[in-house]
């Protein structure tokens, strides 16, 4: 149990901050994409007897390699080209599912997640991803701020924003990486995208944003324990729901959603 | 300041210039006036290494661009994009944004000082967006978007100003504004400026050489009064479009 708290805490993190780049970026395609790659990956490394994390780790990075200049080209919509390697990552995943010989635990357990029986390997793995992007996130806040407002005028500013776009797809992948293990390759991408989606409900200050994300990932993982404890519900689901649940929460208390009750009063004060 | 020599520059199958020449003076003004996909954007971006050279050379600030414009040398070109739709939602300040454009020449790892914020504030009251600082930059009118635009762009205490169209879209008073304000910023702080517009009057009366683009070739170039002639610009936009429609 404890190292299932930890697990939530370093997951929580590392995936909600991510979620942010993916969320003010509309990266959220090729954020699922890359977390089936990785997922696909790993059953991958699994099939072949090494590890799936290094299985998983290639995958991302092959699978960011490609997205990358897909969606850099910006001259058409990338997603008829990313849905495509969407759905080969998929059928690479199957098959490989398939090819697995003997029961198919270890891939259901990389599919659903299991964070209450991670090991001292997935832990060290995972704070030292999640001290990266936390690091980074600090180290380079301003040009990271500047990318997401215009990938362009960075660049034209000086800023090396390509450098700094890649990278944030290359973090993408070895958040997922490390995460899969203990979230699941099915689930991970909803820790990703409800605590920065949640977040992006409630500021206007990017600062503020990556803190209220990391804050509500942190609550997703750590609730989503508890209740899966106290109602011996499987963990991973849980946990994702409650990020969800979360992220509603944030939606209905939006003060950029406001509008849409002015012009409830508007429409009241005309019937009257 | 800037030599373009030959450029060719290619979006895949569409060639967006075939061939063009320029050169700019240390301090002039020039305006790039042309119907739309002229390839008037395109030469901007060549100029500080957004677009990609095909054929041709491009020399800017002394500086031979092969591969793009290393960001030593970007740092020293402020760009006024041409106007995009940002997301009201976006987590970033109109005061952010300006501040955006001191975060090149400080480089990696150092933040924002005093000094900076001092820059920010002045060049915000310039263009007369102080009270908006705090502003969502997703919350602006366009006008006041192209205002912060600008004030990032002369954060960057640029030798070269690139600006793409700073005018399309706002209402007549924010034209005459903001071109005043273009003209005020290019002779005050030793500007070199490349500005694409569709405003012949006011570029006529501003600018120092005007440069006539139509298809990815120059027409014609010199004194605005020589460009500006009639049959020119019936070349230029068809017989329908007489100079008079444009003033
Ligand atoms: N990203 C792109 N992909 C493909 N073609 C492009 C791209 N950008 C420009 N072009 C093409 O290059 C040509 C020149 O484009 P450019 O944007 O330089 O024109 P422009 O003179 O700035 O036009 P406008 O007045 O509409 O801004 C056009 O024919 C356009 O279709
Ligand atoms: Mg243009």
């Amino acid at each position: 149990m404890q190292n299932a708290i930890l697990a939530g805490l370093l997951g929580g993190v590392a995936c909600s901050l991510i979620g942010v780049f993916v969320v003010t970026m509309n990266l959220s395609f090729i954020g699922v994409a890359i977390a089936h790659a990785a997922f696909a990956g790993a059953l991958c490394g699994a099939w072949l007897g090494f590890s799936p994390q290094a299985g998983a780790f290639i995958f991302s990075l092959a699978a960011v390699a490609v997205i990358g200049p897909l969606a850099d080209r910006g001259e058409f919509n990338p997603d008829t080209p990313i849905g495509i390697i969407f759905s080969l990552t998929m059928g690479l995943a199957f098959l490989f599912m398939g090819l697995l010989p003997g029961p198919k635990t270890q891939a259901l357990e990389l599919l659903w997640g299991s964070i209450l029986t991670v090991n001292n390997f997935d832990l060290v793995l995972l704070f030292i991803v999640a001290v990266i992007v936390l690091t980074l996130v600090m180290l380079f806040f301003k040009e990271i701020q500047a990318v997401i407002f215009h990938r362009e005028a960075a660049l034209a500013v000086g800023i090396p924003a390509n450098l700094i776009f890649y990278s944030m797809l290359f973090l993408t992948g070895s958040v997922i990486t490390a995460s899969l293990r203990s979230i699941g390759g099915l689930l991970i991408f909803n820790l990703i995208l409800n605590p920065a989606a949640a977040a992006y409900q409630l500021t206007y200050s990017l600062r503020i944003m990556f803190i209220l994300s990391a804050s509500f990932g942190i609550l997703s993982t750590w609730l989503g324990l508890l209740i899966s404890y106290l109602f011996n519900t499987p963990s991973g689901a849980t946990i994702v729901l409650v990020s969800t649940v979360i992220f509603i929460i944030a939606a209905a208390f939006s003060p950029k959603r406001k509008v849409k009750k002015w012009k409830n009063e508007l429409e009241s004060a005309l019937k009257n | 300041m800037i030599t373009i020599k030959n450029a060719v520059v290619s979006y895949r199958e569409d060639v967006a210039l075939r061939g063009v020449s320029l050169s700019v003076k240390k301090g002039e003004l020039v305006g790039i006036i042309g119907p739309n996909g002229a390839g008037k954007t395109t030469i901007l971006t060549l100029v500080n290494g957004l677009g990609k050279l095909l054929k041709g050379q491009v020399q800017v600030l002394g500086c031979m661009l092969n591969n793009g414009c290393p960001a030593y040398l970007r740092r020293r070109i402020g760009y006024v994009p041409q106007i995009h739709n940002i997301d009201p939602r976006m987590p970033v300040n109109a005061g952010e944004v300006v501040m955006m454009g001191r975060y090149g020449r400080l480089g990696l790892l150092r933040r924002p000082g005093i000094l900076d914020r001092q820059v920010v504030e002045s060049l915000l009251s310039l263009v007369g967006m102080s009270h908006l600082a705090t502003r969502p930059i997703g919350h602006l009118s366009g006008g006041e978007q192209q205002r912060v635009a600008i004030a990032r762009a002369l954060a960057q205490e640029p030798d070269i100003l690139l600006l793409d169209e700073p005018t399309t879209g706002l209402d007549r008073r924010a034209r005459v504004e903001i071109m005043a304000l273009v003209n005020e910023i290019h002779r005050t702080r030793n500007l070199t400026t490349l500005m694409v517009t569709h405003e012949l009057k006011t570029a006529s009366a501003i600018c120092n050489r005007l440069v006539l683009m139509k298809e990815g070739r120059i027409w014609s170039q010199g004194k605005p009064e020589d460009v500006l002639q009639e049959e020119v610009l019936d070349l230029l936009y068809g017989d329908d479009n007489k100079v008079a429609n444009y003033f």
